[in-house]
């Protein structure tokens, strides 16, 4: 496809580099004069979108290195110093953190395209083989990030998925002590997987240059599943497929904006807003929900080592396609059973992802084994099978034959693949939802209702105030809030003190110090710029004080605590921008202290019955009572306002920087959406030449 | 590609620009938090406040250094020779002419209190060095006298005077 350049700069300057190096003509050739079939869809705009998105990854991910420190003691506090501290260090992280998702979101689209149409097939084998080393890296690169922030998820995970290794026969446990550097993962794991997560994305860029160079070569595939084979069958790629991959762009980020502004840890584990605890494994791991299909298979074959296999197994396949299915229609279009099969491949990959989110037990098992034959039997039986016995119906001549051939009935399979894949995607993260909700037996916190909820929220200062005081009169005796400094509470979209009121505020506490110039450590007086000091000189003191159970730092109790919303309710979440998560569980547990246990629960000695915490029996004692903390602004003393006011304050502790968020989240969705829609005009303009 | 040409070429133009204009836009925006990142973040902000210093333990003709917004700030309590030598010299002699008494509080006259970062290329001067018996950068060359002013050597200008106050007779707030 690639002809000879028809780039001749006129410029002497350019036409002197351009016959030392003519990079000049490769970009001509390539992106603008390159001949692109003209019937493509907006399913061929995902490869725009994934360029965009590792760009994205890279730049965010460059600056996020600028701040983050890969060590085990420091991690989990420089992310929270990137989200609180450094300008705009949250909108980078989210960024970051949702990019990766989006990133996936792309290439499973990118991925699907591809099998539908008949894209692997020859003679663009070495196309899509580079296709899966980049999915391969993807993968690789994502797990490695996730483990970056050092919370109990991240620790997790990194422990499970390492220990795949030690499946190996004979030499499995030496592989994974190398893999973690140490006796467990530690600091040593951490720091190579900062300096692989860093590395590999430029190893990907220069696979997608690979895989860019095969495209030209090969040319693109189209939906027809015929060559051009006349000028009248393409288009220039500038301006053409330029303004339409602008316009797929554009609007692949205003769903992205939506997460990143309204729902950033939606795709999240709470637990990953604990800090690693190796004592602790959280009650499920579950990792990203990219690695769900493949984590089902794992956990449907009863050996360790054959669980392996047929999870690497499961990618690997995906490279000998173009061998397995050699039927000579590539299309799917024109394959009446193969697209049939193709769509039931789609729903057992998201059963799978379901499962993946399930514990492994009972019919969830049996279920993730069926799914994991069909899931091979797709590959390595069906796909052969019907290459041999399938007839295709006729192809268009040439693809400015299938153009004419379009009618309005075209749309159809379009929305309902839409259908299906939104129904789909729901019950995959709602499956996702269900896994985390098993061991909340069932009690759900009642929904509240928040000032700072929904696209124009921002907290109650008064609110935030009064939980201030809460905090200060009852909490403190126990809980730290080590991530708050007394500086954030004049911080703009916070409880709303000025910088002398804070001051002041910090004046009142004792801070320790030192040493000074004798070597002595001594107390002084709290500054703006000190944290709120922990009642508690270390962990173990926290410990002894309080029956071996060490009380959890406040700073971000509102991000680490979620609980059950089930399916639909899931669902209809991420539109409504529900993330109310935390303070609702919060304000519940606050006031589901019962006097009495239940008749027949076994409360455990030294535990206190709560009906909203899991298990029902916590260890701590019902903190709040009626008349305990007085208001100046004349709210009632009660336990209810009480729980609801401390419970918005530990949701700013949390994030502090929510209303920012917002704010910026509807100049950024008015503007996407404004320029969504003059590329849309502006590429009619355009196409309308072309038809 | 045959180029047809619109029956409404201007409007056709303006959706051309505004989309561009939008892009343009859009671009800027996105380059601005990314930009921004750069700057000191709030700790480090908060981190700069002012700081007390106890000037007591400072014998006369002694010196201390503390740090101030990671920066070298010498403290010198200066005798009365060094102080006079500080005043009796001629302000042509001088390539960054300034007087000791601008350079000092009035009524603290014996307390000097500069930057300790050379003016040539951000070296550190040693203090009580250099044939003016102010301070020596080993870099370059650069000499300083008794008030911290330029005297010889490639620096173009003073030790600069941090902000400061004092509290009392024995304590300065810099910052
Ligand atoms: S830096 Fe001091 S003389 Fe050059």
């Amino acid at each position: 496809m690639s002809g000879p350049s028809s780039y001749n700069p006129q410029n002497p300057a350019l036409k002197w580099i351009e016959r030392r190096l003519p990079l000049g003509g490769l970009i001509h050739s390539s992106f603008i004069a390159y001949p692109t079939p003209r019937n493509l869809n907006y399913w061929w705009t995902f490869g725009a979108i994934l360029s965009m998105m590792l760009a994205v990854q890279i730049i965010t991910g460059v600056i996020l290195a600028m701040h983050y420190t890969p060590h085990v003691d420091l991690a989990f506090k420089s992310v929270e110093g990137i989200v609180r501290d450094v300008n705009y260090g949250w909108l980078l992280r989210y960024l970051h953190s949702n990019g990766a998702s989006m990133f996936f979101i792309a290439v499973y689209v990118h991925m699907l395209r591809g099998l539908y149409y008949g894209s692997y097939k020859e003679p663009r084998e070495v196309l899509w083989i580079l296709g899966v080393i980049i999915y391969l890296l993807m993968m690789a690169t994502g797990f490695m990030g996730y483990v970056l922030p050092w919370g109990q998820m991240s620790f997790w995970g990194a422990t499970v998925i390492t220990n795949l290794f030690s499946a190996i026969p004979y030499v499995g446990d030496s592989i994974v002590t190398l893999l973690w550097g140490g006796y467990a993962v530690g600091n040593p794991t951490l720091n190579r997987f900062f300096s692989l997560h860093y590395l590999l994305p430029f190893v990907i860029a220069g696979v997608v240059v690979l895989h860019v160079w095969a495209l030209h070569v090969a040319g693109q595939n189209n939906p027809a599943g015929v060559e051009p084979k006349t000028e009248k069958d393409t288009v220039p790629f500038t301006p053409y497929a330029t303004i339409k991959d602008a316009f797929g762009m554009a609007c692949f980020l205003l769903f992205f904006a939506w997460f990143v502004f309204y729902i950033p840890n939606y795709l999240g584990d709470p637990d990953n807003y604990v800090q690693a605890n190796p004592a602790v494994t959280p009650a499920h791991i579950v990792p990203e929900w990219y690695y769900l299909p493949f984590y089902a298979i794992l956990r449907s074959i009863p050996s360790k080592l054959g669980g392996v296999i047929a999870m690497f197994g499961a990618i690997i396949v995906l490279a000998f396609l173009p061998w397995l299915d050699s039927a000579k229609t590539r299309s799917s279009k024109y394959r009446p059973l193969a697209k049939q099969f193709f769509w039931i491949f789609v729903a057992v990959c998201l059963g799978l992802g379901y499962l993946g989110a399930q514990p492994p037990e009972g019919i969830y098992v049996i279920a993730g084994r069926i799914l994991t034959v069909c899931y091979f039997a797709y590959f390595l039986i069906v796909l052969p099978l019907l290459s041999r016995i399938e007839t295709a119906r006729p192809l268009p001549n040439s693809i400015a034959d299938d153009v004419l051939a379009k009618s309005g009935s075209r749309k159809a399979p379009m929305v309902s693949t839409m259908i299906a894949v939104a129904v789909g995607g729901s019950l995959l993260l709602g499956g996702m939802n269900n896994a985390k909700a098993e061991n909340s037996h069932g009690t759900t916190p009642p929904s509240l209702s928040w000032s700072f909820a929904g696209p124009f929220g921002k907290f109650d200062q008064g609110q935030l105030q009064r939980g201030l005081k809460i905090y200060k009169e009852v909490c403190s005796a126990c809980h730290a809030l080590s991530l708050v400094a007394f500086r954030n509470l004049a911080d703009p979209g916070g409880p709303g003190y000025t910088p002398a009121q804070a001051a002041a505020f910090a004046a009142e506490y004792k801070i320790k110090d030192g040493p000074n110039d004798a070597g002595d450590m001594f107390e002084r007086p709290g500054r703006p710029a000190d944290y709120f000091p922990s009642p508690f000189p270390n962990e173990q003191a926290a410990r002894a004080a309080n029956g071996g159970a060490a009380p959890p730092d406040l700073s971000l109790m509102a991000k680490a605590r979620g609980y059950e919303r089930g399916f639909p309710q899931f669902i209809f979440d991420a539109f409504m921008q529900f993330q109310e998560k935390g303070p609702n569980y919060i304000d519940a547990l606050l006031q589901g202290y019962e006097e009495k246990a239940p008749a027949g629960f076994a409360l455990p000695e030294g535990s206190y019955y709560n009906r909203i915490f899991p298990g029902h029996a916590i260890k701590m004692p019902k903190p709040l009572s009626d008349g305990q903390v007085t208001f100046d602004d004349g709210s009632p003393a009660t336990v209810q306002q009480y729980a609801k006011d401390v419970a918005a304050f530990l949701m700013w502790t949390a994030e502090p920087h929510l209303e920012a968020r917002k704010r910026l989240g509807l100049q950024v969705m008015i503007f996407l959406i404004i320029f969504c829609g003059l590329l849309y005009f502006t590429k009619r303009k355009v196409w309308a030449a072309a038809h | 590609m045959t180029s047809t040409t619109s029956a409404e070429p201007t409007r056709r133009d303006f959706l051309y620009v505004a989309t561009g204009a939008a892009a343009a836009v859009g671009a800027a925006a996105v380059a601005w938090p990314l930009i921004s990142q750069m700057n000191p973040d709030a700790s480090t902000i908060a981190a700069g406040a002012p700081i007390e210093v106890d000037l007591t333990p400072i014998a006369e003709g002694q010196d201390i250094k503390v740090f101030w917004r990671g920066k070298p700030i010498y403290i010198m309590n200066r005798t009365k020779k060094q102080v006079e030598e500080a005043r009796s010299v001629n302000m042509s002699n001088l390539p960054d002419p300034q007087t000791d008494q601008a350079r000092v509080k009035e009524g603290h006259d014996q307390w000097l209190v500069v930057i300790g970062i050379c003016t040539h290329l951000g070296c550190i001067p040693i203090a009580h060095e250099g044939s003016y018996g102010g301070f020596f950068c080993p870099c370059h060359g650069s000499v300083y006298d008794t008030s911290g002013r330029i005297r010889q050597g490639p620096a173009p200008l003073n030790l600069a005077v941090p902000p400061y106050a004092f509290v009392s007779d024995t304590k300065i707030k810099i910052g």
